[in-house]
């Protein structure tokens, strides 16, 4: 009697758990949680997790919970490549991150050759440019946003010399590359072009160098950590000229560690809570409850890309992995079709997207959105 | 000429704290004939606890510093003498050497776990002004940084030549078999040397955290400079280190500026090899000839 019992759980155990697993569906998430990306990251991850709560508080998608698992890269592109693979062999239905463009670049073939959807939080322009069906931004990317950065540089800064801070990797080399030919148009002189490292500590060679360039105003291009130090390193020389950045520039992580040496930053953003769109406001604040911090703007992209796997499940009303990347191409997401996009965005046919972007400056330690700029396609 | 000094004071201030990183490194080998492969991580970890202090207890700043100094001095410079170096030194300086990269690694790993993985702010006790010398804007932290740093090897000069108790650590240092025949407390004057030793990371810490941001990564770029310098100035004397940090801190410095970022950490590292090749000793060194 006692082993007829065991017999009928254990079976009843072998039958219930295929059914529990079919509850759910499977995201994994595959991000710099330590090492040089681990602001944008955490943030990014966040996002995610902030999503995926909303989600399955609301049932799920198509009924079904969502199940997330993050796996740390360490900014590292041989792991981010190998934590890729793993998802895929673990039966994601997309991938999600990373979010620098350099382990992007190394891990995108895998998702590709999968016929996976995976949605990044990388800028650098070449990304989307080799032709990789399966590939979708969650910012906009550097050549939609240097334009605009020439544009204001020139219309409003009023700049007719610059002097251009980068780093060294390929969302820096990326970003150089996209706004040189853009300042050259507007007739912008590149007074100094300076390289910096990824990591990179000390940055007071780099601020006296851009000091003495006489440069009108400063364009800045490195990642959050690096950005702060530059930015103090340039505060500590006396660098009194403005400085210009890209969406990262005017991060809260950047203005947080940066303090007193951030006011005045001024710039283009991709995405910001503080962008006069109520439903951006209303993620910051609930951000801001759950994490005890402010959001970046990688939080924000975080938190779109699974409402973009939700949008296109839900649309295309089942669970196909390789659909979900067709119904993303050429689609135009609404926030009255799906709340949680928040903000209406194309998506290219290339996995470029378009959507409003905004200036900001840091005032007071913080940032204050002055002007809304339509999307490229209106 | 301006451009030159402004690069020049920036570089001494950097060097100023590979110099006191790097005298950690002499006095680890004067007493222990090792090398701590953890130097790095003994200066970031301070500021880290110092920070941990305030998030844990919500205690102000000043209390904060002295929860996360005496904490740091007590495990990492008392707690590493009896932990790590009593019990390995005596199977060999190998065996030490290999238990401080591990420590280095369990700090680092430590450190991200405990606090964070990002780079979080350090308060500056200067503030973020410049003054002219010479036409060069020349900043008041790396003014302070290099007065402090200056004065604390200042002071450490003065403790181990001009007092009782340092010339006890120096004839420990140099012979620890007459030193005992002396009477000298042998095994006191080698747990005074680390305490001095996590001492001083303690001040390299405050000192660079403003500008470095507090990060566990923190210690790999200053471990690395600091072991440059101490092999550059010479391992086993004071003044070695801090000539080797000045070099070291101000080869970088010019290196940014005159040559490349990228390659700014190829310089030092040639700096390392010609001096190797020339002069085995470092710049300051003293031969030192052991029987076999």
């Amino acid at each position: 009697m006692k082993m007829q019992w065991i017999l009928a759980t254990a079976l009843s155990a072998a039958l219930g758990l295929p059914a529990l697993a079919q509850d759910k569906v499977k995201l994994v998430d595959v991000v710099e949680l330590s090492g040089a990306g681990a602001t944008a990251g955490t943030n990014w991850k966040n996002g995610i997790d902030l999503a995926v709560a909303d989600i399955n508080a609301k049932g799920g998608i198509l009924g079904k919970q969502i199940e997330i698992t993050h796996y740390d890269t360490q900014t590292n592109p041989g792991n981010t490549r190998a934590a890729v693979q793993r998802a895929i062999d673990e039966g994601t239905y997309a991938v999600l991150g990373p979010v620098f463009s350099g382990p992007i670049g190394a891990s995108m073939q895998i998702a590709q050759r999968a016929e996976i959807a995976q949605f990044v939080g990388g800028e650098a322009a070449n990304l989307t440019m080799q032709g990789n069906k399966y590939l979708f931004r969650t910012s906009l990317s550097q050549t939609a946003a240097m334009p605009k950065i020439a544009a204001y540089l020139k219309n409003t800064v009023k700049a007719g010399s610059v002097a251009v801070v980068w780093v060294n990797n390929d969302f820096g080399k990326g970003g150089r590359d996209a706004i040189l030919p853009e300042l050259e148009k507007a007739g912008i002189k590149v007074a100094v072009d300076v390289a910096t490292e990824q990591g990179q500590a000390d940055f007071a060679a780099d601020a006296i160098k851009v000091k003495n360039s006489n440069a009108d105003a400063i364009f800045v291009y490195l990642n959050e950590e690096e950005s702060a130090r530059f930015l103090r390193a340039a505060k500590q020389q006396g660098v009194t000229k403005p400085m210009v950045g890209e969406t990262t520039l005017l991060g809260s992580k950047v203005i947080e560690l940066a303090g007193e040496a951030a006011n005045g930053v001024k710039g283009h953003v991709g995405l910001s809570i503080d962008a006069p769109i109520p439903a951006f406001q209303e993620f910051g604040k609930k951000f801001q409850a759950k994490y005890n911090y402010v959001s970046d703007h990688n939080g924000l992209k975080g938190y779109m890309a699974v409402y973009m796997i939700k949008w296109a499940t839900e649309k295309q009303k089942t669970f196909d992995k390789k659909g979900v990347a067709d119904t993303l191409r050429g689609a135009t997401i609404k926030p009255s079709d799906e709340p949680g996009i928040m903000i209406e965005t194309t998506i290219e046919q290339n996995g470029d997207l378009d959507r409003e972007s905004f200036l900001a400056e840091v005032k007071d330690g913080k940032q204050v959105i002055t002007a809304t700029l339509p999307k490229i396609k209106p | 000429m301006a451009e030159f000094i402004a690069y020049l004071i920036a570089g001494i201030a950097t060097g100023a704290i590979y110099a006191l990183a790097a005298i950690g490194f002499t006095l680890v080998w004067q007493t222990s004939q090792t090398i701590n492969f953890a130097q790095g991580e003994f200066v970031m970890l301070p500021a880290v606890l110092v920070l941990l202090a305030i998030k844990l207890f919500g205690a102000p700043i000043w209390l904060g510093a002295l929860i996360g100094i005496a904490a740091f001095i007590l495990i990492f410079g008392a707690g590493f003498k009896l932990a790590v170096v009593d019990p390995m030194i005596k199977h060999g300086v190998l065996p030490l050497a290999i238990a401080t990269m591990a420590l280095s690694i369990i700090m680092k790993e430590g450190a991200k776990d405990a606090f964070s993985a990002e780079a979080q702010n350090f308060p500056s006790f200067v503030p973020t002004q410049t003054i002219s010398v010479f036409g060069a804007s020349i900043s008041l932290q790396h003014l302070a940084i290099i007065i402090v740093a200056f004065a604390v090897i200042g002071l450490l000069q003065w403790f181990v030549g001009g007092t009782r108790l340092g010339r006890q650590m120096q004839a420990t240092a140099q012979n620890p078999t007459v030193a005992r025949i002396l009477g000298i407390p042998v095994e006191r004057m080698v747990l005074l040397t680390f305490v001095i030793n996590a001492a001083l990371a303690v001040v390299a810490s405050a000192l660079i955290s403003p500008i470095y941001l507090a990060k566990f990564s923190n210690g790999e770029v200053i471990g690395l400079f600091a072991f440059i310098a101490a092999i550059v100035g010479g391992f086993n004397q004071v003044r070695g280190a801090l000539v080797g940090g000045l070099v070291v801190g101000i080869v970088d410095s010019m290196a940014a500026a005159y040559i490349s970022t990228s390659y700014r950490l190829a310089v030092p590292l040639v700096l390392l090899v010609v001096i190797i090749l020339l002069k085995p000793e470092g710049l300051m060194g003293r031969k030192e000839e052991r029987r076999v």
